[in-house]
């Protein structure tokens, strides 16, 4: 097991070192020049010079990166073009709030989820199934910031007048109570619970087929325990993993969330950092959310092989 | 002529009807729910090809006497906040949204199936290599490259087309090679090889033909995944310049009107959704008539 994680890291290792390689790059991408772009439009010749000397980009490119990387390893990413905070300080105060979001998101969508996956993998074809695949795959096919949005036209104005209240019944944006954290969840979590209902069922329908469970049914077992402890158990493994990619999707879904929302997180750090052209910050946050989606892709790969003594590593 | 009348009326089952169906038609038919995908998707179609001669008003026309007005008799689904016509705008906005679905569908093909296939085909080296490409590209959560490549490229619509293009080159990737390796242990490669084929021949005639099917499967549910990507792009002000009548710009247009005019908001993002659905529906059943074995597995 020591050898299969220690393995499983060391061949994140190289992914890692592309996915920084990437958003190194994508400075490059800017049109024309990256430090005139950052210095702004007024900037003097002499200001934008400093800002290339500053940025290294004077500089060969292999010499560019590994002081780059070099600067990331100990935590320096730079500082905003904005602000002039550090890029770690202003990720180190809002990757919480997303985590928050999106845990709590994900703990919605399991908890709600899954048991509408077994219900309709135990009755397949049933009005019940047929409702709950629709309902997902629409959950599935709505973007989640019109879901927002929508859900912030219902809370705040149109439930409210229908009931006669004068103000909203959820506050539609910022963040601090548990109020505030119901329509952005709400949003969060829709398809998420669609795919992860569709998901169970699936799972459950592959395992209720198979010999065992037509063993525990033949020797008298009661069907709730045969659904529970043989099927269940077993569909585990794959819904498990799901969860855990679903985790990294909700991280990237933040983005447009928390811009419906105005959700003080990471995502919206980052929009707002691509509206007024703020590099390091969208080099910095990129690169976190993608470390958080490589990160939990392993330890869900790492999970899963602790989880299933089947498999061999 | 009578008589195949007589016996399609007297038989009204798809399948044992009279006319000669490829197997995969008659199955997709069988599925209530692909047909209603293909229902959904053939309208969008429709819709796109003749958005100008269908539309009701001229798409573009501001009239800012009616901004923001609801639903009424001549203005179907209302207006939008300069008082152009919701209706109007939307059909243009299903032209630009296929286009867009099928350029970077393209792009996505054009660069992720020839990946697939000489990672799966040459393995080793090659294979180790291209994998790691794709892996590096699928650490970033799904919109979020796209996110970063635009934001860097400068907000446009073609440059929202290359990303989402770019998105689905390792989807393709992946997929392809997984059915590479599977078919070139498969006797008949053998045989060509014996028969002296080169590795070209081989791949364009052996390998490929048999890697199409789950690639049209994957394309049907890449448009999905290509109009949505496509909305929030727009959405976040990284599509479409802002007067173009893309849905996602049109939802970030109308959020400043969410609270006095949702009609506005509520359109384009049912057109999405509906768009996406449809799509979906149609590679499921696509997916399915294809491939029995994965009927129910999603």
């Amino acid at each position: 097991m020591t050898n299969f994680i220690i393995r499983r890291l060391l061949i994140a290792i190289p992914t890692l070192i592309g996915v920084s390689f990437i958003v190194f790059l994508s400075l490059r991408l800017v049109p024309g020049d990256p430090a005139r772009a950052l210095a702004g439009e007024l900037a003097t010749p002499e200001y934008i010079a400093s800002v290339r000397e500053n940025l290294g980009l004077d500089q060969p490119f292999f010499v560019q990166y590994t002081t780059y990387m070099g600067r990331m390893l100990q935590g320096d990413m730079g500082r905003s073009v904005r602000s002039r905070i550090p890029v770690t300080e202003e990720i180190r105060i809002r990757l919480p709030r997303t985590l928050t979001l999106a845990l709590v998101s994900l703990f919605f969508a399991a908890a709600i989820g899954i048991p509408i996956g077994i219900a309709s993998a135990t009755r397949p074809n049933s009005w019940l199934d047929t409702g709950s695949m629709i309902f997902a795959l629409l959950g599935v096919s709505m973007p989640i910031f019109w879901l927002g949005l929508m859900l912030m036209a219902f809370f705040a104005v149109i439930l409210p007048r229908a009931l006669g209240l004068s103000g909203p019944i959820f506050p539609p944006t910022g963040s601090g109570t548990w109020q505030h954290m119901v329509m952005p969840v709400t949003a969060l979590a829709a398809s998420s619970m669609a795919i992860q209902a569709r998901m169970t069922r699936a799972c459950m329908l592959e395992v209720l087929q198979q010999d065992y469970i037509r063993t525990a049914r033949a020797k008298g077992q009661r069907e709730s325990l045969v659904i529970y402890r043989h099927a269940l158990r077993n569909a585990l493994l794959p819904i498990i993993t799901i969860i855990g990619l679903q985790f990294g999707t909700l991280l990237g879904g933040a983005v447009l969330t928390e811009t419906v929302f105005a959700w003080p997180g990471v995502g919206r750090l980052l929009v707002d950092a691509i509206t007024h052209r703020d590099y390091p910050i969208i080099q910095g946050t990129v690169l976190v959310i993608a470390l958080g989606f490589v990160l939990t892709n392993l330890i869900v790969d790492i999970l899963y092989a602790y989880l299933d003594p089947r498999i061999q590593y | 002529m009578t008589t195949s009348v007589q016996l399609s009326t007297s038989e009204p089952e798809i399948g044992e009807s009279r006319f000669t169906m490829s197997p995969t038609v008659r199955n997709i038919l069988r599925s209530r729910m692909a047909v209603l995908g293909l229902i959904i998707v053939s309208s969008f179609l429709f819709i796109s090809a003749f958005a100008p001669w269908i539309a009701p008003h001229d798409y573009d026309l501001a009239n800012l006497s009616m901004a923001r007005q609801g639903p009424s008799s001549e203005y179907i689904l209302g207006n939008d906040e300069l008082g152009r016509d919701m209706l109007s705008r939307l059909m243009h906005g299903a032209r630009i949204s296929l286009m867009l679905g099928v350029i970077s569908v393209g792009i996505g093909l054009a660069v992720g199936v020839p990946m697939g296939i000489i990672a799966g085909y040459f393995g080793r080296l090659v294979d180790n290599f291209i994998m790691w490409i794709i892996d590096i590209m699928l650490a970033f959560p799904s919109i979020l490259l796209a996110i970063l490549l635009v934001a860097f490229l400068g907000p446009s619509l073609e440059n929202a087309i290359i990303a989402i293009g770019i998105l689905s080159i390792p989807i393709y990737a992946r997929l392809v090679r997984s059915s590479t390796i599977s078919n070139k242990e498969e006797l008949f490669v053998e045989a060509a090889r014996a028969l002296g084929a080169g590795n070209f021949y081989i791949l364009r005639r052996h390998i490929f033909p048999n890697v199409l099917a789950p690639v049209i499967v994957q394309s049907t549910l890449q448009m999905a995944v290509a109009i949505q990507a496509a909305a929030a792009l727009g959405f976040l002000g990284l599509g479409a310049p802002p007067d173009v009548p893309e849905w996602g710009n049109m939802l970030q247009k109308g959020r400043n009107y969410i609270f006095s005019a949702p009609h506005i908001v509520l359109y384009p993002g049912l057109a999405t959704m509906l768009a996406v659905f449809g799509f979906s529906l149609l590679g499921d059943g696509l997916r399915d008539a294809l491939d029995p074995r994965l009927r129910g597995s999603r």
